[in-house]
């Protein structure tokens, strides 16, 4: 070869032309929450999915907020989620079409194990008046996901509103990002209890409040409504919604968690009703 | 409203952040990318090719790092700078050192040698060369100062690791439109995107401008 940049191109080229997403029309664009993902349930589902019924499931885990919004544009297939109040908006605008409640876990608040603020075993209402008062950390979500709208959910029961003040951080990313930065800064959090049993080995937080029926984290699976959007593949996205509530898709649900950490990470829901679950 | 306080204050830090970082990288990289080019030693281009790897050097990894190192648990942790600016200065400034080190490197080899012979024969001591030959290259020593401040204030991965993306604290440009984009709020992410387009453009023209009235001289 004379040309060593002809050699480069024609390298380049062939690197370009194996493109390996070659079967499209079997995938099926899922949107989820990062809490999902973070817990590694996906991990172990999605596979048994997959062999089931062929669909290859792309997985987009993001915060409940853009969730919803990529649903609203047609970027997203099914979608599954813990954000009641904004799912049921979702579902009176008609961007949805089948809405099904698919399992829970629940919220805890986590600290330091000193716990200087002195919240253990509060309600959570009188363990956000303690922080408050006492001017400790407390690290934030602020990315309008659905812990992150549980949070503030929370703060306007105890009738405080933190925002702006210097011990109140905002760090708008995920679950797992925000429990390192409270670990790092000694500060307090409030979590789903799956991320943070999963990451619990790496920060210096404990399970502080837990066990409130208002902490509870209710996840629905949704399809996206393929009227307003023709490209949603709705046959993918009816195949996952049922796989995700069948018999064994809930006992997946059901048994994940127990054996790394000894209890369930999450409660399979498909058989009971959100008023079962305290929701509206 | 789009253009509030909280956004004045996200894009003094990411400038200042990032021109700390550019600063930093260029005292280290200027002299290091010098004594590449002009030295003469073995294993001299094994170190040219390890930093011009570095050029490449994905943000994230920098970020990881970085991150693991400043932890409470990492060999670093009693500094007490993860989730500071000064942590996002560190990883920026080791992004954007191999770029200025490397671009050193070449625009002062792609001088003719003979100038070098011809400076020292002329009586001029080492540092009166080096002096001159930075002279002589400056077109392309301010390129590899742009370069070395659009890769950082371009950059996202190690921001929101090392930094947290902390609002009113650590939240810069980029990490900003990262979370403006997870929470759906496409608009205000484009708007922030625009203003670090128009922001590096202007810094750049600033920058081309300096150069090019260097041309003419």
């Amino acid at each position: 070869m004379k040309n060593p940049f002809l050699f480069l191109l024609i390298g380049l080229f062939v690197l370009v032309s194996c493109n390996p997403a070659s079967s499209q029309n079997k995938a099926l664009l899922l949107v989820s929450t990062t809490s999902t993902q973070d817990s590694g349930l996906l991990d172990v589902l999605l596979p048994g999915f997959t062999e089931q019924t062929g669909y290859n499931v792309q997985l987009v885990a993001v915060g409940s907020g853009q969730a919803l919004k990529l649903g609203e544009q047609g970027n997203a297939d099914v979608i599954l989620l813990h954000s009641p109040v904004a799912e049921k908006e979702f579902m009176a605008n008609d961007f949805g079409i089948d809405r099904r409640l698919v399992m829970h876990n629940d919220f805890v608040i986590v600290g330091p194990v000193s716990d200087p603020a002195g919240i253990r075993g509060q309600t959570p209402v009188e363990a956000l008046e303690s922080i408050y008062a006492s001017r400790l950390t407390f690290v934030s979500r602020g990315d309008d996901s659905g812990t992150h709208v549980k949070e503030l959910a929370l703060w306007k029961n105890a009738g405080l509103d933190p925002a702006g003040q210097d011990w109140y951080l905002e760090t708008g990313q995920g679950q797992g990002a925000t429990l390192s930065i409270a670990s790092e800064k000694g500060g307090y959090a409030l979590t789903d209890r799956g991320t943070f049993l999963a990451y619990k080995a790496n920060v210096d937080l404990e399970i502080l409040v837990e066990g409130d029926p208002f902490l509870l984290n209710v996840y629905h699976v949704i399809t996206v409504n393929p009227a307003k959007w023709p490209r949603v593949n709705l046959e993918g996205a009816q195949a996952f919604a049922e796989f995700i509530i069948s018999p064994q898709g809930q006992q997946v649900i059901a048994g994940f968690g127990l054996e790394q950490y000894g209890q369930p990470l999450f409660f399979s829901d498909a058989d009971k009703t959100d008023a079962d679950l305290g929701l509206p | 409203m789009l253009f509030d306080s909280e956004i004045l204050q996200i894009t003094v830090l990411s400038l200042q952040v990032s021109a700390f970082a550019t600063v930093i990288s260029l005292l280290i990289g200027l002299p290091f990318g010098t004594w590449l080019a002009l030295g003469n030693f073995r294993g001299r281009s094994f170190i040219l090719s390890i930093i011009n790897t570095g050029m490449a050097l994905p943000p994230v990894v920098v970020g990881l790092v970085v991150a693991m190192s400043l932890w409470r648990s990492g060999p670093f942790g009693d500094l007490r700078l993860i989730y500071t600016p000064w942590a996002i200065v560190i990883a920026q400034t080791i992004i954007a050192t191999p770029v200025v080190t490397g671009l050193t490197a070449a625009a002062l080899e792609s001088l003719d040698p003979r100038l070098q012979q011809q400076l020292l024969g002329l009586g001029a001591s080492r540092g009166q060369m080096i002096w001159h030959l930075w002279r002589e290259a400056r077109l392309p020593l301010l390129a590899a100062l742009m370069a070395g401040f659009g890769s950082v204030i371009s950059e996202v991965g190690a921001s929101m690791m090392v930094g947290g993306n902390i609002r009113g604290q650590t939240r810069v440009l980029t990490t900003a439109i990262v979370l403006e984009t997870s929470k759906g709020e496409f608009e205000r992410a484009l708007a922030l995107s625009t203003l670090l387009l128009v922001l590096t453009y202007l810094i750049n023209l600033a920058l081309t401008w300096i150069q090019q009235r260097g041309a003419k001289r």
